[in-house]
């Protein structure tokens, strides 16, 4: 268990960081598949299987052929935008002092919520499509039903934004 | 077994690095995948202590944590697509046109 968290974290954390230091936005996306990938591999060594395949699903494939298909239509011919000069000075020591301290703040509280008393085996099932349809159709289904009015009103939206013909 | 602090630290590391290409990078293109990265740190952090605590809350919550992005990203790539209409070359440092 402990090999697979340490191979999936490293590929997790490297393709962030390809995500980062890549100079074109495809191999961003390229970078940002992999990481995905480590991370449902991750979701599946914490007994959630649902939660796998669905990270697989969406965002590995839905999300990111969204990121491709806008990539090739509009900047496939450009350079990078970090090629012109660079418009704000000293954005690189600000961004890592910010990070810096976001880091320890989020490192601090994550790490004091991490030794409450845990639960070491939950039931059979857990985390398997049965138990998790059970607790997102019955138990949670208000906030079920107000995510299906949140994507309505996404879609209406971008109709609106970049479907108008003559704007 | 993997202690949950692991998964803690890893989070918060992919959530640093999610902020610092916000911060970092000019393309709004490679803007929105790290937001991406961000949402998916705290998506870990979900499902990570949901398996903690033997509660399913944890799990729920992160699929609509999943589901809220892809709206975001769906909005979000719409107004990329409209500022690309009007511009040739995008670069977020560049872009202050709803500036007052």
């Amino acid at each position: 268990m402990m090999a697979v968290f340490v191979v999936a974290a490293l590929v997790a954390l490297a393709g962030a960081v390809g995500v980062l230091r890549a100079r074109q936005p495809v191999h961003s996306v390229l970078a940002l598949i992999l990481s995905f990938g480590a991370l449902a591999v991750l979701y599946l060594s914490l007994a959630g299987e649902f939660m796998a395949v669905v990270q697989l699903i969406i965002y590995a494939g839905a999300i990111m052929v969204l990121f491709l298909f806008v990539i090739g239509l509009l900047t496939a011919r450009l350079d990078p935008a970090e090629k012109g000069p660079e418009p704000l000075r000293g954005q690189v020591p600000a961004a890592a002092a910010a990070m810096a301290v976001l880091g320890l703040l989020l490192a601090g509280a994550g790490l004091r919520a991490a030794y409450a008393p845990a639960d070491p085996a939950p039931a059979a099932g857990f985390g398997g499509v049965r138990a998790f349809g059970h607790e997102l159709l019955v138990t949670h289904v208000f906030p079920f039903e107000l995510t299906a009015f949140v994507l309505m009103v996404a879609v209406v939206g971008v109709l609106i934004l970049v479907g108008r013909r003559h704007a | 077994m993997v202690p949950i602090s692991a998964y803690v630290a890893l989070a918060s590391v992919l959530f640093i690095l999610g902020g610092a290409g916000v911060l970092l990078r000019r393309s709004p293109l490679v803007t929105l995948m790290s937001i991406e990265l961000m949402w998916n740190s705290a998506n870990l952090l979900l499902v990570a202590f949901s398996r903690q605590f033997g509660s399913h809350d944890g799990q729920v919550f992160a699929f609509l944590v999943m589901v809220v992005a892809a709206a975001e990203v769906a909005i979000g790539l719409a107004l990329v697509v409209l500022v690309f209409r009007r511009r040739e070359r995008v670069d977020l440092d560049d872009v202050h046109t709803l500036s007052g």
